[in-house]
C-alpha cells in the first residue's frame, strides 16, 4: 500500500465509519443503512471481481453463482442441519472455491469471447440447480427460516452492528487486495492483462495466476453470499441468476476496473441506484442498466476513478492508466 | 385407441428435439456469419430471436397481417435492429479492444429484452401456424405442420448462405474480412460495409428463427439469452464459422435436451445444451466439424 492508499484508507474508512452516526439522524434516511449493508456484501464480491477482470484481465460471468453457492451452502447447513453460521459459512467458501478452481482449471485456458461464454454457461447452469433441487434449496419458492448471525455469544439484530460488521469484513478484504496488487503477484497480474504471451515468456506461470485469482474471487463472492444470508434470512434463486452477474460486473466497470477504490464506489453508487432510486421506475430498470453499461463501456472505459483529477504529489502511480488490453 | 410404445416415444422426442434443435442451428448461424466477418462473438443474438417472434405476434395482432407477410416484416424490422446496432454502436466501439466489446454486446441485449419489456410487457405471445390443418400422424407420433416450415425456411437458409458465401462476390469478399481486414480493405474490399451486412444478415436469420418458432412454443421478451446460450453452444459444437456444422450441432443439441426432458428431468433440460456447450469448449473448441490446423489461428 502506497500513500495515496494509506490517505485514502482514512478518508474512506472515516466515511464509512460515520455514516450511520449522521444517518440515522434523519428519519427519512435511516434506511440508508440498510441499504448500504447490502452495498457492503456486494462490494465484497466486487472485490473479487476486480481482481480478476480488472487487474488479471479475466471476464467473468459466474460471480452470481459463487455468490449463490456460498450463500445456500450456508443457508442449507444453517437452517437444515442446525449448523452454527460462523461454521457454515467456511464450509461455502470452501465448496465456492472447489467449484472454481475444478472450473477454472479448463475455463481459464480460453479467452475474451469463449471465456465469456463459458463462465456465463456456467453461472446459468448453478441456477437451474439451484432453481431444480427443490428438495435442498427449496426451489423457486425459496429457502426460509434461516437462522441471523450471532457475534461473542449475542445475536446480531441491529442494522447498525450488521453495518460494521460488514464493512469490517469489506475493509480486511481491500487491505488483502491492495498488499497483493503492491507485491509480485499483483504486477505478474498486470502483466497477464497486458499481454498474456509475454507474461509466460518473462517468467509469470500464467496459467497458475489466474487460476489463483479466479478461487480468490468465488472465495469472497462465498463470503459475501454467507453473510447476505444470514441478513435477509430468506433466499430465493433470483437473486443468483444471470442478471445479477451482470449487476455485478456494471458495479466494477461504473466504479473503474482498474481500482479497487473504485470497485467499493461503484458497487455503493449503484446499490443505490438499484435500490434506492430507481424504485420508481422498476419497469425501466433492466433498460436503464443496459444504457449505463453501454455508455460506461464506450466512453469511459476507465470508470468514475478516471475521472477524478489525478491525484497531486510526488509519487507516480505505480498502476498504469486504464488501456483494454484484449484478453 | 393407439397403443403407446417405447418406439412412439421415442419417435416423438426425435421429432421435437429436431424441431427446437433446427432453430439453435438458426442461432448459430447467426453468430457464424458475424463471426466470419468480425470475429465478435455477439452476445444480443439471441435477442434478435425474440425481436423477430415479438414483432410477428404484433404485425399479426395489431395490423391484421397475414403471417406469411407479418414474417418479411418482422424479419425486415429486426434487420433494421441489427443495423442500428452495427452502425451505431459497433463501428464506434471497433478498436476498444476484446473485453469492451464483450461488455458492449451484452449491454445491448439486456437493452433489446428491457425495451421489449416495456412495449411488450411480460406474457407469452403466440402465432397463427403457417399453414392450417391438424398434426401429421406418423407411426404414433404427432408432427405438427409448423415443423415442416420450421425445417423448410432452415434448409433454404443454409442453402442460400451457402450459395451466398461460396458463389456470390460479396460473400467472398466478407470472409476476406474475417481473414484479414487490412489486406481485405487493399483489395478494395468495402470493409465496413460488409461488417454491416454481416449484422443485418444475421439479425434477420435471427429474426427468422424467432417467427418459425413462435407457433410452436410462443415467445416471451427473456427467451434470448437462453436461445442465444444454446445457439453459441450449437456453433461451438459445430465448428465457430462453419454452416453445416452448426445444422448437424443444432440437431444433436435439440435432440440432448429432448430425450433429457423426456427421459431424465424437464426441469434440467435447458441445462443439458449449457453442459454439452461446456464440455465443448474444455475438450473441443474448434469444434467436431472445425479442423484443430484452422483452430490454432483462431483466438479461443
Amino acid at each position: 500500500m502506497n500513500r495515496k492508499d494509506w490517505l485514502l484508507f482514512l478518508g474512506v474508512g472515516l466515511f464509512i465509519g460515520v455514516f450511520p452516526l449522521v444517518v440515522l439522524q434523519f428519519k427519512a434516511v435511516s434506511h440508508y443503512v440498510d441499504v448500504m449493508i447490502f452495498a457492503g456484501i456486494f462490494s465484497l464480491v466486487c472485490l473479487g471481481l476486480s481482481m480478476l477482470m480488472g487487474f488479471a484481465g479475466q471476464i467473468s460471468m459466474a460471480q452470481a453463482a459463487f455468490f449463490g453457492i456460498g450463500a445456500y451452502a450456508s443457508g442449507i447447513l444453517t437452517s437444515r442441519f442446525g449448523l452454527n453460521p460462523w461454521a457454515a459459512m467456511p464450509v461455502g467458501v470452501a465448496l465456492s472455491a472447489s467449484v472454481a478452481w475444478l472450473i477454472g482449471i479448463p475455463t481459464l485456458r480460453l479467452k475474451g469471447h469463449y471465456l465469456a461464454m463459458a463462465t456465463l454457461g456456467f453461472g446459468v447452469i448453478v441456477h437451474i440447480i439451484l432453481g431444480e433441487e427443490v428438495e435442498w434449496t427449496g426451489g423457486p419458492s425459496g429457502l426460509v427460516d434461516i437462522p441471523g448471525l450471532s457475534l461473542f455469544g449475542r445475536p446480531v439484530t441491529n442494522d447498525v452492528h450488521w453495518y460494521y460488521l460488514v464493512w469490517g469484513i469489506v475493509f480486511l478484504a481491500l487491505v488483502f487486495c491492495l498488499h497483493v496488487i503492491h507485491s509480485r503477484v499483483g504486477r505478474a497480474l498486470r502483466a497477464i492483462h497486458e499481454e498474456e504471451t509475454a507474461a509466460e515468456a518473462m517468467g509469470v506461470p500464467t496459467a497458475r495466476f489466474k487460476l489463483q485469482v479466479f478461487v480468490l474471487s468465488a472465495v469472497f463472492a462465498a463470503v459475501a453470499g454467507s453473510l447476505y444470508t444470514h441478513y435477509v434470512t430468506c433466499l430465493n434463486p433470483g437473486s443468483f441468476n444471470l442478471m445479477w452477474s451482470i449487476r455485478f460486473l456494471l458495479m466494477v466497470m461504473v466504479g473503474g476496473m482498474r481500482s479497487l477504490w473504485g470497485a467499493i464506489m461503484g458497487t455503493v453508487l449503484l446499490t443505490f441506484v438499484g435500490n434506492e432510486w430507481l424504485q420508481v421506475f422498476a419497469d425501466f430498470e433492466v433498460l436503464i442498466y443496459g444504457a449505463i453499461l453501454l455508455v460506461v463501456a464506450m466512453f469511459f472505459p476507465g470508470g468514475l476513478v478516471s475521472l477524478v483529477p489525478r491525484w497531486p504529489g510526488p509519487r507516480k502511480d505505480p498502476i498504469p492508466a486504464a488501456s483494454d488490453g484484449g484478453s | 385407441m393407439t397403443e403407446h410404445t417405447l418406439a412412439m416415444d421415442i419417435l416423438q422426442y426425435t421429432i421435437s428435439g429436431l424441431t427446437v434443435g433446427v432453430i439453435y442451428a438458426m442461432v448459430a448461424l447467426g453468430y457464424n456469419i458475424i463471426y466470419n466477418v468480425t470475429e465478435i462473438i455477439n452476445f444480443a443474438q439471441g435477442e434478435f430471436v425474440m425481436l423477430g417472434g415479438l414483432f410477428a405476434a404484433f404485425f399479426v395482432g395489431t395490423f391484421g397481417m397475414p403471417i406469411h407477410f407479418a414474417f418479411f416484416s418482422a424479419v425486415f424490422t429486426t434487420a433494421c435492429v441489427g443495423l442500428i446496432m452495427e452502425r451505431f454502436v459497433i463501428r464506434r466501439a471497433r478498436n476498444t479492444g476484446v473485453l469492451s466489446l464483450i461488455i458492449i454486446t451484452i449491454a445491448i441485449s439486456i437493452m433489446l429484452k428491457g425495451s421489449a419489456m416495456l412495449w411488450w410487457g411480460k406474457d407469452p405471445y403466440s402465432l397463427p401456424p403457417f399453414s392450417s390443418g391438424g398434426p401429421i400422424m406418423i407411426g404414433g407420433a404427432a408432427l405438427q405442420p409448423q415443423a415442416l416450415w420450421i425445417f423448410g425456411v432452415s434448409a433454404l437458409v443454409v442453402l442460400l448462405l451457402t450459395l451466398f458465401f461460396r458463389r456470390s462476390v460479396y460473400g467472398k469478399a466478407m470472409l476476406a474480412c474475417a481473414d484479414n481486414p487490412g489486406a481485405a480493405r487493399m483489395v478494395g474490399i468495402p470493409v465496413r460495409q460488409m461488417v454491416l451486412l454481416s449484422f443485418i444478415l444475421s439479425a434477420a436469420i435471427g429474426a427468422a428463427a424467432g417467427v418459425v418458432i413462435t407457433p410452436i412454443s410462443m415467445m416471451e421478451y427473456d427467451r434470448g439469452a437462453m436461445l442465444g446460450l444454446k445457439g453459441f453452444g450449437a456453433a461451438v459444437l459445430g465448428g465457430l464459422g462453419q454452416f453445416f456444422g452448426a445444422l448437424v450441432a443444432g440437431a444433436i443439441l435439440g435432440l440432448a435436451e429432448s430425450f433429457c426432458a423426456g427421459y431424465l428431468s424437464s426441469g434440467y433440460k435447458d441445462a443439458v445444451a449449457l453442459v454439452l456447450l461446456l464440455l465443448a469448449l474444455f475438450f473441443k473448441p474448434e469444434g467436431i466439424f472445425g479442423s484443430g490446423e484452422a483452430a490454432k489461428l483462431k483466438k479461443f
